[in-house]
């Protein structure tokens, strides 16, 4: 066995009590392996990583280990970026499309501190971007990782629950169930009824589920430089779309996929093009709308770009 | 005004000062030591030893008291630690029947050779409070008595050689072990059991009490219930015999269950296993009705459709670490997510409103 030995100090950081040094021979300070997992853990992730690039959108079972984060927090796509990191890497992290959301904040930080790799912002200087719910409005370029932390892996998990039938229905590629759900839908509400987890089908062959990205993003998979890695941490799941790849949202002929976002133009930096976070901004119900992606807004307002209300932005800064 | 939801940072690290705090309460009473932690609160230490997987009682205690006693978080403490330690080797089987028992009882014989043992127990207790302990009262030490020197036989094994109850198979192959390897459907019993004794205290009392109830009633007694120490083992290859490396407290349940029978085989008595570390009955209870439920297909029962039955329902949803995650990371923001719902309905609602129009037009 060559595991590494990582000390307990990740999960007591915040204790003040003292450890019996007799009995437990606790390490005083941080000597985690680089990105916290051990060697032996990334070969079996990578080798899983490798198994789903092989097989566009196929779930690879992977042994996923009890990160020190909650499961449905992200610990997929934590030991997924893990297996994937280099002392080279720049990493991005986003949550709803923002680096600065308390949860995007704590996986970056994370990694800065058990990598120490370099962290960014800015989408074009990241070379490995994990993400939760969006895909960066700034297009993503060769060499660069997407790495996607997905709740259910499962497409047709709410049609049926059943690991064992599902499996089967992917191997046959039996997704009839699927359309009749979609189809359901638009001779109940006159569309198809999914805003996010829009299910896709990747190269022709397995159905997907993209992670809760809005579908507006789903066109963004599709023909993507960017190499796609999902994690499904708790449900034990790694799947992948190599860079390039055709990724399309399922639909009927009459009926074809549609974006959709919030009309009109954001009001900090007036991109008509981004997808749109509704702001509250009194009891009265006023609203104000702007774009979830926090670095291509703030990128757009730099390089002169106006809103409606621009103003908060410098007042904010100022 | 609109105002971002920036300094994530700073907010975390205010919110987690303030629970180190909160944690210690008020300092004009003393800190708990985990010494007392581990002396006093030893059901919740053996709770989370058996579902953090990692046999510790001072560990345990740490995590307990930084969990400010919630123990589903001290279990995901010690399984955040535990799943970074090397596997240095593998422990031969345990022999419970040379366990130093505390507590040995069965519900299906009066006597017992070696006796029923009742061991420190709830059970008979009046449940009154008891305020001397409020008082901080030092309830006198308790009588003593010879230990048993000889090993204590499994009472369901009398049956067995009467051929009066199934015959568990004897196997050599190689234990599954879920914190290596994904979970695969079907899964043995060895995976099976390893989930089930991880699996949530909470969740398997309330499975293993609907089977009582009729959701696939397995007619079980207690066969046996026994708590004390076991040797652990382990094969020193260099040296080619085994040596002793420490002992472990564990609780051991085997319920004696009804059997049908069938037209090939006679009526027979069944069986449903638990063992759990630590002094845990309710949980290894529970556990071995669960096990005897979920093993309809192999002694050719029928299935009724019942929760308990059902291995898929009950490994996935047993483990109260993904659980908990998953049930609170709801708690996060899912406002993208949201915004597209948001802009779905009301489409759909001007589709609506433009058919009611056209409707009332014609
Ligand atoms: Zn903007």
């Amino acid at each position: 066995m060559t595991e590494q030995i990582i000390t307990p100090s990740a999960n007591d950081k915040n204790d003040t009590t003292t450890h019996n040094p007799e009995t437990h021979n606790f390490d005083a300070t941080d000597s985690y392996n680089f990105a916290y997992l051990d060697e032996q853990t990334k070969r079996m992730i990578r080798r899983a990583l490798l198994k789903a690039l092989a097989i566009p959108g196929y779930q690879v079972p992977f042994a996923s280990r009890e990160m020190p984060m909650p499961y449905g927090w992200g610990t997929g796509g934590v030991q997924v970026t893990a297996a994937c990191l280099t002392p080279d890497d720049c990493v991005k992290v986003i949550d709803q499309g923002a680096d600065d959301t308390t949860n995007a904040v704590s996986i970056r930080s994370f990694f800065a501190r058990t990598a120490g790799v370099r962290t960014t912002e800015a989408t074009d200087e990241a070379s490995l971007i994990q993400t939760r719910h969006r895909i960066p409005e700034t297009e993503l370029t060769e060499g660069q990782l997407l790495v996607y932390q997905v709740p259910i892996p499962e497409p047709l998990r709410f049609l049926e629950p059943r690991e064992t039938e599902t499996r089967k229905m992917h191997a046959l590629s039996e997704y009839g169930l699927m359309h009749v759900k979609l189809y359901e839908d638009i001779s109940q509400h006159g569309h198809i009824a999914t805003a996010y987890a829009y299910p896709v089908n990747v190269e022709g062959r397995y159905v997907m589920d993209p992670s809760p990205i809005p579908k507006f993003d789903n066109p963004k998979m599709s023909d993507c430089a960017a190499i796609q890695l999902f994690g499904a941490g708790r449900e034990q799941r790694i799947y992948a779309i190599p860079p390039y790849s055709h990724v399309k949202s399922l639909d009927f002929e009459d009926y074809p996929f549609d974006r959709l976002r919030a009309p009109g133009a954001c009001a900090l930096c007036g991109a008509d093009d981004s997808y749109l976070d509704e702001v509250i901004m009194d009891d009265q119900g006023t609203r104000m709308y702007v774009c979830s992606d926090t670095d291509y807004c703030s990128t757009r307002h730099e390089r002169g770009h106006v809103g409606d209300q621009s103003d908060l932005f410098d007042s904010e800064e100022g | 005004m609109y105002v971002a939801v920036k300094g994530g940072e700073h907010a975390i690290a205010n919110a987690h000062q303030w629970l180190g705090e909160i944690r210690r309460g008020d300092t004009l009473f003393d800190a708990l030591s985990l010494d007392q932690i581990r002396e006093q609160l030893a059901l919740s230490v053996a709770r989370v030893m058996a579902e953090g997987s990692l046999y510790d009682p001072d560990l345990a205690a740490l995590a307990i008291k930084q969990a400010r006693g919630d123990l589903i978080e001290a279990i995901f403490l010690i399984r955040a630690y535990r799943t970074t330690l090397p596997r240095l080797g593998y422990a031969l089987p345990v022999d419970t029947s040379s366990m130093r028992c505390i507590r040995r009882i069965s519900a299906t014989f009066k006597d017992i050779p070696g006796g029923q043992i009742l061991g420190p127990t709830f059970d008979y207790t009046h449940r009154l409070l008891d305020f001397r302990l409020a008082a901080d009262g030092e309830i006198g030490a308790a009588s003593k008595a010879e230990a048993l020197s000889e090993d204590v036989p499994h009472i369901l094994e009398l049956l067995n050689r009467d051929d009066l109850i199934q015959e568990e198979e004897l196997t050599n192959a190689e234990p599954g072990d879920l914190t290596r390897e994904p979970l695969a459907l079907p899964a043995s019993r060895a995976v099976r059991l390893q989930a089930l004794a991880r699996g949530d205290e909470g969740f398997l009392l309330g499975l293993g009490y609907s089977t009582q109830r009729g959701y696939a009633r397995n007619h079980a007694f207690v066969g046996e219930l026994r708590i004390g120490m076991v040797a652990v083992e382990i094969m020193i290859p260099e040296l080619g015999f085994a040596i002793e490396i420490g002992e472990v407290e564990v609780t051991e349940c085997e319920t004696v269950n009804q059997f049908q029978g069938s037209k090939t085989e006679p009526p027979q008595f069944t069986r449903g296993y638990g063992l759990t570390f630590g002094q845990q009955e309710r949980k290894t209870i529970a556990m071995a009705l669960v096990d005897r439920a979920l093993r309809w297909r192999e002694l050719g029962e029928d299935d009724l459709g019942a929760a308990a039955q059902d291995e898929e329902f009950v490994l996935s949803h047993c483990d109260n670490i993904q659980a908990t995650g998953f049930v609170e990371h709801i708690k996060l923001p899912h406002y993208v997510d949201f915004q597209s719902e948001l802009e779905l309905v009301r489409q759909m609602r001007r589709d609506a409103a433009t058919r009611q129009r056209r409707q009332q037009d014609d």
